[in-house]
């Protein structure tokens, strides 16, 4: 307890400008903040347990993925007759609907919206589109204030740092790391660590907020096309009240999120907090359909970057993902690093292949911190075939030529090498004398990675190439 | 029968007792076993890298290697899924496919296609936990994997089953990666050593003497970060134990 | 070209499959199940409370629970409270409510969840703002599992709606469970025609 209670919080990747983020680099920095590193590792890790015990109680689990994937394919098929069957749908019931190319035209409607309504004070719920556009950034740009009503996401704004995770955005905090941001900005008691306390200190801060605010605005976990609403689901409460407090209301939700029909929903919504957190469903999952009774609801559908992945055959799958976590609560190396040392909106398996999307360059080393294990495919609801994807984004920053020099130089020679039998026994045998002890992709590497912290066996007196010619002389083919 | 023996070049330059004991134990079904001797490597560094042009002319030596088999079987779960599953970089001849559908994991090999049903020679009075490597396990189905609503199995369980003495015992987590990955193990050397340390404790808690795996690529990793933590663990391939090397 | 034009033309470029219809999703219901007793054990596991029917009067534990409180809101005609709402209200003027009282459209087993409309809700907010809420649903009204609640009718005619599994909760600091974070700190449903 008091090594958490003493540990400076380990922060994120180091960003320079469009230069590939390091996040090993942050990585080693999490891993060694060693307090840290275990409350994340074993706080993620239950949530992948409780994960399993929700799948475990659903017999006609796997048969909800597969619906929930075919659904998502589907649509994404279909993508523009959906849009056009929920603006319709939308419209007819009162709702504003804007369509945005990208971050900067959306978050230029949405400022324009606020200008016209006056209003200078916003109540957000979460939104990873909200984080993936700068949004509240922007808005501060243009006097408006904003106040992130969720409190994980609360304690992220007030201490100048994106979510690590998107679903649980403070996850890589202790609760004495709150507790300094919260006396920092709150004027919480000093020392005071009870969660209870810090959770209502927010509570009451917050609630003026709400209560005031000239605007509200949430995200949308699903658009339903047959009935022209946005679905939201929540723990908090925090987005029905930024929806229903304030006169207006602006929805903010990729294109990707549509589905068909009312009884699709259900495939998702028995999946979605059952994968992200293991509880059955969310406390509240909510249905705007249309502005309520003297307010007002915008709709701002946004591309950003979709419509193009929408055209990568081998990349697509990504848009059918419904942000519930479980690729990153099961990622050993997520679970390791925390979620900002990606330096990126989208952190775990779903942003090693997403990211990459955005800017290609400067996320370039993203795919290569997996493994390639295979888990987060196997926890995803809407089965991503995640795991072949980094295998495939490799292969695409190949072809493009993002593979750092030293990976470049190291994987021509082993080409090489491996290529050419006789050459390769003589490096083995023969040549070099770390060759005959030592796995080649390690030994290639100049700083010795593998001895820093583990041990190498001892050397075998000879190869079982070697004892097979001895031994089995008649045997195999050679031309030695 | 005849069968094309591959034996991974870690294995071969570090654990050639691993190659001897599958080897000695293929011979023990009356295969007939080969091993050819310009064998190198399955091109799994350069592929999962992202290099597979740079793949491609050892996946042809592999091919032009083994093609002349009715099996080709190799102690290694991961390489046969590179074999298998991403022998890609090269024109899918008939000899391609060929190799690609004949190329099987020892595990499998004994389980699916031996269908043996006793290793009347082997005994292992030890407590051990089994680890799974993720190509094996997800790639190869060795196992029932946790993350999926599926029935349980484990084919090297159902092997390890038919060895006198061994008590099984289970890993809090039954299959999370060891952090090995391949040049992941040097590439992301940081978590990688972490993700070992973490597995080398769960098993230490969980009793086991030895850990016993399909995969040494995997081991060589865990055993690494035991010897250098001072963790009292032993690490063996299957294989030694099917064949009766250790007891 | 409109930016509306331009993303559908965008993705009509790449994408643009014949015309289908999507998969169909079943039911999935089982055999032999005890919805009410379904709906009473997930909405435990969810945080909220079951309040028991009195044996004389039926809302005497409801009035129980009120006795103390000092602003109550029903809209249950069995339960009396001391503030009315009203159709021109800012729906922040229900900030200062002890107790909600109100009746659900329906209930869903599978997850203990309730269903409040803005029909039964009159102002949205009176599910979210006071500390405490009292919900009233008939038993007949407790559908299966998701997929019955989402093929019911409500959802074609209302503007809000909001399933309510529980009360508010968050557990964002180190996954310390709080029930009561922004929203309501209890919820408690009484079972009744």
């Amino acid at each position: 307890m008091s090594a958490l209670q003493d540990e400076a919080q380990p922060r994120g990747a180091k960003i320079k400008g469009n230069k590939p983020v390091d996040q090993l680099e942050a990585a080693n920095r999490f891993i060694a903040a060693s307090a840290h590193q275990k409350m994340h590792d074993e706080r993620l890790w239950d949530l992948r347990k409780k994960r399993d015990a929700q799948m475990h109680l659903i017999s006609e689990w796997e048969e909800l993925r597969e619906l929930a994937s075919d659904i998502k394919s589907h649509t994404l098929d279909h993508l523009a007759d959906y849009l056009e069957e929920f603006e319709r749908n939308a419209k007819a019931n009162g709702v504003h609907v804007h369509w945005a190319k990208d971050a900067q035209e959306s978050n230029q409607i949405i400022t324009d919206i606020l200008k016209e309504h006056n209003a200078k004070t916003l109540v957000k719920s979460k939104s990873m589109l909200g984080e993936e556009c700068r949004l509240r950034q922007h808005l501060e740009e243009n006097d408006i204030h904003v106040i992130e009503t969720d409190l994980g996401e609360r304690i992220q704004q007030l201490d100048h740092e994106d979510p690590s995770h998107v679903v649980v955005p403070a996850v890589h905090k202790t609760r004495t790391d709150v507790s300094k941001v919260f006396v920092k900005t709150l004027n919480a008691e000093q020392g005071n660590n009870d969660v209870h306390y810090l959770a209502e200190t927010q509570r009451e801060n917050t609630r003026p907020y709400i209560l005031n605010a000239d605007a509200g605005m949430t995200g949308g976990n699903f658009l339903v096309a047959e009935t022209g609403a946005v679905v939201v689901c929540t723990n908090e409460g925090n987005a029905d009240l930024s929806a229903n407090t304030p006169p207006l209301h602006i929805v903010t939700v990729g294109i990707e999120k549509i589905i068909p029909k009312m009884e699709h929903l259900a495939v998702f919504i028995r999946l979605l907090s059952r994968s992200a957190l293991g509880s059955p469903i969310t406390q509240y999952t909510s249905y705007f359909r249309g502005p309520r009774k003297g307010g007002e609801m915008h709709v701002v559908l946004v591309d950003n970057g979709r419509s193009t992945r929408l055209a990568s055959k081998k990349f697509k799958a990504g848009l059918k993902c419904i942000r519930c976590g479980a690729c990153m609560n099961t990622c050993p190396v997520f679970r390791r690093s925390g979620g900002l040392s990606y330096g990126s909106v989208y952190a775990g398996p779903i942003g090693l292949i997403l990211s990459p999307t955005f800017n290609t360059h400067k996320y370039r080393n993203l795919p290569f911190a997996s493994t390639l294990n295979g888990s987060c495919t196997n926890v995803c609801p809407v089965k991503i075939n995640l795991h072949e994807q980094v295998f495939a984004w490799r292969e695409t920053l190949a072809d493009e030529k993002e593979l750092s020099l030293s990976k470049r130089i190291l994987m021509t020679a082993m080409g090489k090498l491996l290529a050419h039998p006789k050459a390769y026994r003589t490096a083995v045998q023969t040549g070099d004398k770390v060759l005959s002890y030592l796995p080649h992709f390690v030994v290639y590497n100049k700083l010795n990675a593998w001895g820093r912290q583990r041990d190498l066996p001892p050397a075998p007196k000879e190869t079982f190439h070697s004892w097979y010619a001895k031994n089995y002389k008649n045997k195999g083919k050679t031309d030695e | 029968m005849k069968v094309g023996l591959f034996i991974p070049c870690y294995m071969d330059a570090l654990e050639p007792e691993v190659g001897i004991s599958t080897l000695k134990l293929l011979e023990r079904f009356n295969v007939d076993v080969t091993y050819p001797f310009d064998q190198t490597c399955c091109g799994q560094p350069m592929t999962n890298t992202g290099c597979h042009k740079e793949a491609a002319e050892t996946e042809k030596l592999f091919v032009k290697n083994f093609a002349e088999f009715d099996y080709i079987v190799m102690p290694s779960g991961s390489c046969t899924n590179q074999v298998r599953h991403h022998f890609d970089a090269i024109d899918q001849t008939k000899e391609v496919q060929h190799v690609r559908k004949n190329t099987y994991d020892l595990v499998e090999f004994l389980h699916d296609i031996l269908k043996v049903d006793a290793f009347p020679w082997a005994t292992f009075s030890h407590k051990i936990a089994i680890h799974y490597n993720c190509n094996a396990l997800r790639g190869l189905r060795h196992a029932s994997m946790s993350e999926r609503r599926e029935p349980f199995f484990s084919k090297p369980k159902d092997l390890l089953s038919k060895v006198k003495g061994i008590e099984f015992v289970e890993l809090e987590r039954p299959d999370e990666c060891c952090g090995f990955g391949g040049t992941f193990s040097v590439f992301e050397e940081g978590v990688s050593a972490k993700m070992g340390q973490d597995k080398v404790m769960d098993q230490h808690r969980s009793g086991a003497e030895y850990v016993i795996s399909a995969d040494s690529s995997c081991l060589m990793h865990q055993k690494g970060c035991a010897m250098r933590m001072g963790v009292n663990l032993k690490y063996a391939h299957i294989a030694q134990i099917l064949n009766g090397d250790l007891s | 070209m409109s930016s509306r034009e331009f993303i559908l033309n965008q993705i009509r470029e790449s994408c643009n499959a014949e015309p289908s219809v999507g998969p169909n999703v079943p039911l999935f219901h089982k055999d032999s199940f005890d919805i009410v007793e379904q709906f009473k054990q997930s909405l435990l596991i969810m945080g909220g409370k079951i309040i028991e029917k009195g044996q004389n009067d039926p809302f005497e534990f409801v009035k129980a629970k009120l006795e103390d409180a000092k602003v109550i809101c029903s809209l249950v005609p069995d339960i009396e409270g001391n503030k009315k709402l009203t159709d021109n209200m800012h729906p922040k003027e229900l900030q200062d409510i002890d107790y909600g009282v109100l009746r659900a459209s329906f209930g869903v087993a599978e997850t203990g969840s309730i269903c409040l409309t803005d029909q039964d809700l009159l102002i949205n907010t009176l599910g979210y703002l006071p500390q405490h809420l009292i919900v009233l649903l008939d038993p007949k009204q407790i559908v299966e599992n998701l997929h019955d609640a989402y093929a019911r009718p409500e959802w074609k005619q209302i503007h809000y709606g909001a399933l309510h599994s529980g009360p508010s909760a968050t557990a964002d600091i180190e996954g310390v469970l709080i029930r009561g974070a922004q929203g309501v700190r209890s919820l408690s449903v009484l079972l009744i025609t």
